[in-house]
């Protein structure tokens, strides 16, 4: 009988709480579940608190490669909001009718670093010229826009037929940069964000007029499209606080 | 449509290191097996243990510690030092260390059980008949441990053909020599190529029940055999 009772209280308590939720109005603080591209975890943690703080909504975010993400998403995962690693997923999202149109734009512009945790080994386009290494890691250039960038960047300084033998490829992003960090590759295209907390090794910020801009965008979910928390989080994103945070982190913005 | 698609080098690369594996798998893991089996020691149950982590620690943190075991300031990059290398990682060798160590439980533990199966007493009977340890251990162990070993075999290399979390983490993609056919299946779905992917998971599907089916036909040939 004690068993019997613990759901017919809860039941209770879950109407009374629907109750409130509801006579409490638009005004009350909503939640939007955020599907958020690994790349951009911290950056995000930081503007959800900022976001919660400004607007007393919880942005719940989830984390993951942006492929699996969307993967999820075609399968009616619960997500209000991706904010993707590329352009192409939230454009996807969109044809294929995930995603609500007109509502995309680039939240953040990747920035790609060769990057050694050698002290003195990078020092601009005439380390690539050189050559003076074994292994250089990229992220897959057919599926990572950082690895496609990093191909851009080397074939626009006529270096990539000279160094592709000596190329290791990751499969995104963060493993490219865990090659770098263990010392098994000398040198890779990293991402700024991911060594901008730290003065370590040697570096050479890719001038980003050798390669297509990495564009990050953001796009609402059908999911979300009558989710007020999911709306007041779009245009959080755009605006002066969260751009701080995205640059603070290494990315460029449209602003 | 696939024939630009250079579907047969991760195929042939695969099968390579799935045959290398096995055999490097079969001269260490039978003697590791023999003693589980033979020993009287307390602490074997510890390494029978050890053995047995890489089925508990997921493929792509055991990939890490590998990556840095091989890197230039681990033992593997030691290694490399004789060769005049910085690291062991992105080469064919890595993933022959990787898939041995991954698949080290599924090799070990088959052919554990066959030694335990058979038992003391053919030892003691060839003891007897005063064969030397070494002697009955070719003679009469082996041959009755053979079950065992298939099973062993044919799951150790199953598994390496299926591996993919360890090679991702350890082997850099370099065509002909680390891009394997479980990454080459990855990298087209990610791509959005699902007909080449297809053709692939199709292809090792197919070899995968074949080799279930062929194992577990052999091994009832084998125990049939026995009685």
């Amino acid at each position: 009988m004690v068993f019997m009772r613990f759901p017919a209280r809860f039941a209770q308590f879950a109407a009374a709480a629907a109750f409130a939720a509801m006579i409490a109005g638009p005004a009350a603080a909503g939640t939007v579940n955020v599907a958020v591209a690994a790349n951009f975890t911290d950056a995000a943690n930081e503007i959800a608190a900022l976001f919660k703080a400004s607007t007393g909504h919880d942005a719940v975010l989830s984390f993951g490669a942006t492929g699996a993400l969307y993967t999820q998403i075609t399968q009616a995962a619960p997500f209000d909001i991706l904010l993707s690693a590329d352009n192409e997923r939230p454009a996807l999202a969109v044809t294929e009718g995930h995603g609500v149109a007109g509502t995309v734009f680039p939240y953040a512009i990747g920035k790609v670093v060769l990057y050694s945790t050698a002290p003195a080994l990078v020092t601009g386009e005439e380390t690539l010229r050189a050559g003076a290494f074994s292994h250089i890691a990229i992220a897959n250039p057919a599926t990572a826009p950082y690895g496609r960038a990093a191909v851009e960047a080397m074939t626009a300084l006529g270096v990539y037929d000279a160094v592709a033998p000596k190329i290791v490829q990751g499969e995104n992003i963060t493993q490219t940069f865990q090659f770098v960090e263990t010392g098994n590759a000398e040198l890779g295209f990293v991402a700024l964000s991911q060594i901008i907390a730290t003065d370590a090794g040697s570096r050479w910020q890719v001038p980003e007029e050798l390669y297509e801009p990495i564009r990050q965008d953001a796009v609402l979910l059908v999911h979300g499209a009558n989710n007020e928390a999911a709306l007041a989080f779009m245009d959080f994103l755009r605006g002066p606080e969260a751009n701080a945070v995205i640059e603070k982190f290494g990315y460029g913005t449209m602003e | 449509m696939f024939r630009d698609a250079q579907l047969w080098p991760p195929i042939l690369l695969t099968l390579q290191l799935a045959t290398i594996t096995t055999v490097v798998l079969l001269l260490v893991g039978t003697p590791i097996a023999w003693w589980l089996a033979r020993s009287r020691a307390r602490w074997k149950e510890v390494v029978g243990a050890v053995v047995s982590l890489p089925i508990v620690l997921p493929p792509t943190v055991l990939g890490f510690y590998l990556l840095i075991a091989l890197g230039p300031n681990g033992p593997g990059g030691w290694v490399a030092g004789f060769f005049e290398r910085r690291t062991l990682a992105f080469t064919f060798a890595a993933l022959v260390i990787g898939s041995v160590i991954y698949s080290l439980p599924f090799v070990v533990q088959p052919i554990r059980n066959a030694f335990e199966a058979a038992g003391d007493r053919p030892l003691e009977a060839a003891a007897t008949l005063r064969a030397s340890p070494w002697d009955s251990f070719w003679s009469v162990a082996l041959p009755l441990a053979r079950p065992g070993l298939l099973t062993g075999a044919v799951l150790g290399f199953a598994h390496t053909v299926g591996e993919f979390g360890v090679v991702l983490m350890i082997g850099g993609s370099i065509p002909g020599q680390t891009k394997v056919l479980s990454i080459a299946i990855f990298d087209y779905v990610e791509q959005l190529r699902w007909g080449e992917a297809h053709v692939l998971a199709a292809g090792m599907l197919v070899f995968s029940f074949l080799v279930i089916l062929a194992m577990t036909l052999a091994e009832r040939r084998l125990w049939r055999a026995r009685q």
